[in-house]
């Protein structure tokens, strides 16, 4: 019965993890997890690079008077770009305007009326196919639908092809914040005697709403530095804001003179460009501290 | 209690009453506006095939399939062809899809199988997701004043010795393929990175204990276990990832160097769909506007049919994401 009785030199030796580490599969999961710490450190790089370049190249340039100053011409120095962060702000309310009731009213529709309905789930794919809409295709279709039939260049037509990148994004976070609400909080409304839309206004709604507001901030972010759509919808100016005319925005801007070979326009370039990356970052911030209050 | 000796009440009256007429009109509209706007959605990615393809009818006539396959672009003669244009737009996207992809599912794996403490865990996907949210104008700015520089000698000293290899046939002489199709992959990269992690955290934790508890290293583990089971999540991933380098314009727009040409050399200009519209509408003449209105429904099927790939994929590789 010698099988019974274990060697014991097993029982007595115990493993040395140490030497472990450099032999065989211990070896190869090492070396795997090095090279995966090192891909995961090297893709944040580019966000400190920018970030770095932003504040370096952004900020000698920054005073009170870029944020004021209309922008210079070619040989000018000084100048700022007041008009576009007065037309960022007007075409991105106007987008929040229009996608904000839409996506939230759509959203209610799904989350509520009538989730298993056929036309929910056809809407549903509608919004995630829209959400991977090419932002330049969503300024084909503007200029095609407003620039075309208003026969210029302006405000509206830039705001609304924002908001067609807006919309699918509010309506899906607004529908999946709808969802996390307790069922038995509606039913408690329900059970009072509230009409649907009484449950929705007064309950859903208000509960939701910081889960709502972080999709909303998100898609603001994301239009506030969409740049693709604005280039033939709004185009640029160098004036302040006429909404029937074309119209300058941070993004624009930066495109514009990127490519110049003035060192002033360039200087602004990178000042507008941390602008934007601070607004966005303060709308990215908010949001997720919103979704993190939710949990 | 309190509140009853507030509420000046007589017996048997009370304030349940039915809602009175107001009430049910406000939720008849109210009801009726939420139906309206879903279907509005429909009508609205309809609307915009129908626009974009209307448009396009005209250069679909005149041109055909000619169109597609013609590689020259000439605005005076009014001949057209995007076949470079569409050459470029999947070259930079595959390009994109390989780095952004493989750094993407590296960073899900890591942020995913317990290498770090809960919170560092936390703070770098959020650095990660922060990656998305600067705007790719600024993207195309710093890819022209620091990332084609440092690239630069590194890209040249490649094409010095390793010439003879057709993807580094060529100098990259500034703007190319290569800086804006490395731009595209960190854009692609904190979706990939998302919906991966996505995957692995739908993996139930009992399997992860058992792969462990059979006595597996952790890259075992990951490597036969993890990565399997999470490889329909992270395909859906990988092809949503790619969608999004489709259709991304200003990043290659500032950085692909704008030139009419197929090539296989990295380092070479060359164009995209997106960048072929953001830079040649603003001055386009009637005909031309035809022609892009083309190429943008070109763009548009292809990244119609890449995204509803990867969503389809996406909904049924995971438990329960089918009902959604």
């Amino acid at each position: 019965m010698t099988s019974h009785t274990l060697p014991t030199d097993t029982i007595v030796k115990k493993p040395n993890f140490e030497t472990q580490r450099f032999e065989g599969r211990a070896l190869q999961s090492y070396i795997l997890s090095t090279i995966t710490i090192v891909m995961a450190v090297s893709a944040c790089l580019p966000l400190f690079s920018v970030i770095i370049m932003l504040l370096y190249r952004g900020g000698k340039r920054f005073s009170m008077e870029v944020l004021y100053a209309l922008p210079p011409t070619a040989f000018e120095t000084g100048g700022g770009f007041g008009n576009a962060i007065i037309g960022t702000l007007f075409m991105v309310g106007l987008a929040a305007a229009i996608s904000v009731p839409f996506g939230i009213l759509a959203a209610i529709f799904l989350a509520e009326l009538g989730p298993y309905k056929k036309i929910s789930q056809i809407c549903r794919f509608c919004a995630k196919t829209l959400t991977g809409l090419p932002s330049i295709l969503a300024g084909v279709f503007s200029y095609a639908a407003v620039v075309l039939v208003m026969g210029h260049y302006s405000a509206w037509a830039g705001g609304i092809a924002l908001s067609l990148l807006m919309i699918p994004i509010v309506m899906l976070t607004a529908e999946e914040a709808l969802k996390m609400v307790p069922k038995s909080m509606k039913e408690a409304a329900y059970g009072m005697g509230c009409t649907p839309a009484q449950a929705m206004m007064k309950v859903l709604l208000p509960v939701a709403m910081p889960g709502i507001l972080t999709g909303v901030f998100l898609a603001v972010a994301r239009a506030a530095g969409e740049t693709a759509p604005l280039l033939f919808t709004a185009l640029f100016s160098e004036y302040w804001l006429q909404v029937n005319d074309p119209t300058a925005s941070l993004a624009v801007l930066i495109y514009n003179y990127s490519g110049s070979p003035f060192e002033n326009q360039i200087e602004l370039a990178w000042c507008a460009s941390l602008v934007l990356v601070v607004l966005v970052f303060i709308l990215n911030i908010a949001s997720r501290a919103l979704g993190q209050r939710k949990k | 209690m309190d509140s009853q000796k507030e509420l000046p009440m007589k017996w048997g009256e009370s304030y349940a009453t039915p809602p009175s007429f107001r009430d049910r009109l406000f939720d008849k509209a109210f009801r009726g506006m939420a139906y309206i706007f879903t279907t509005l959605t429909i009508v609205l990615l309809a609307y915009i095939l129908f626009e974009i393809g209307g448009k396009a009818i005209p250069a679909m006539q005149k041109y055909g399939l000619n169109l597609l396959v013609s590689t020259q672009w000439d605005v005076n003669q009014n001949i057209f062809g995007i076949l470079p244009e569409i050459w470029g737009t999947l070259y930079s996207a595959l390009f994109a899809l390989v780095v952004g992809g493989v750094f993407g599912v590296a960073i899900a794996i890591f942020l995913t199988q317990d290498f770090l403490p809960h919170k560092i865990e936390i703070v770098l996907k959020n650095i990660i997701e922060m990656l998305a949210a600067i705007p790719s104008v600024v993207y195309g700015l710093w890819g022209i004043f620091v990332l084609i520089p440092i690239i630069r000698p590194f890209a040249n000293f490649l094409h010095a010795y390793f010439g003879w290899v057709p993807f580094f046939g060529t100098e990259l002489s500034g703007p190319g393929l290569f800086p804006g199709a490395l731009v595209l992959s960190i854009m692609i990269l904190p979706t990939v990175a998302a919906v991966s992690q996505d995957a692995f955290r739908a993996i139930p934790y009992k399997t992860k204990e058992a792969v462990y508890g059979m006595g597996a290293t952790r890259w075992e583990a990951i490597l036969r276990v993890m990565l399997p089971t999470a490889s329909g999540g992270i395909f859906g991933a990988l092809v949503l990832g790619f969608g999004r380098a489709l259709g991304e314009t200003m990043a290659l727009a500032m950085l692909v160097g704008n030139s009419n040409q197929i090539s296989l050399s990295l380092f070479s200009p060359a164009n995209t769909l997106a960048a072929l519209l953001a830079l040649n509408f603003p001055e386009a003449g009637t005909t031309e506007v035809e022609v892009l209105m083309f190429a943008a429904i070109v763009l548009l099927v292809i990244t119609l049919v890449v995204n509803v790939v990867g969503q389809l994929i996406i909904n049924y590789s995971q438990p329960g994401g089918a009902k959604r």
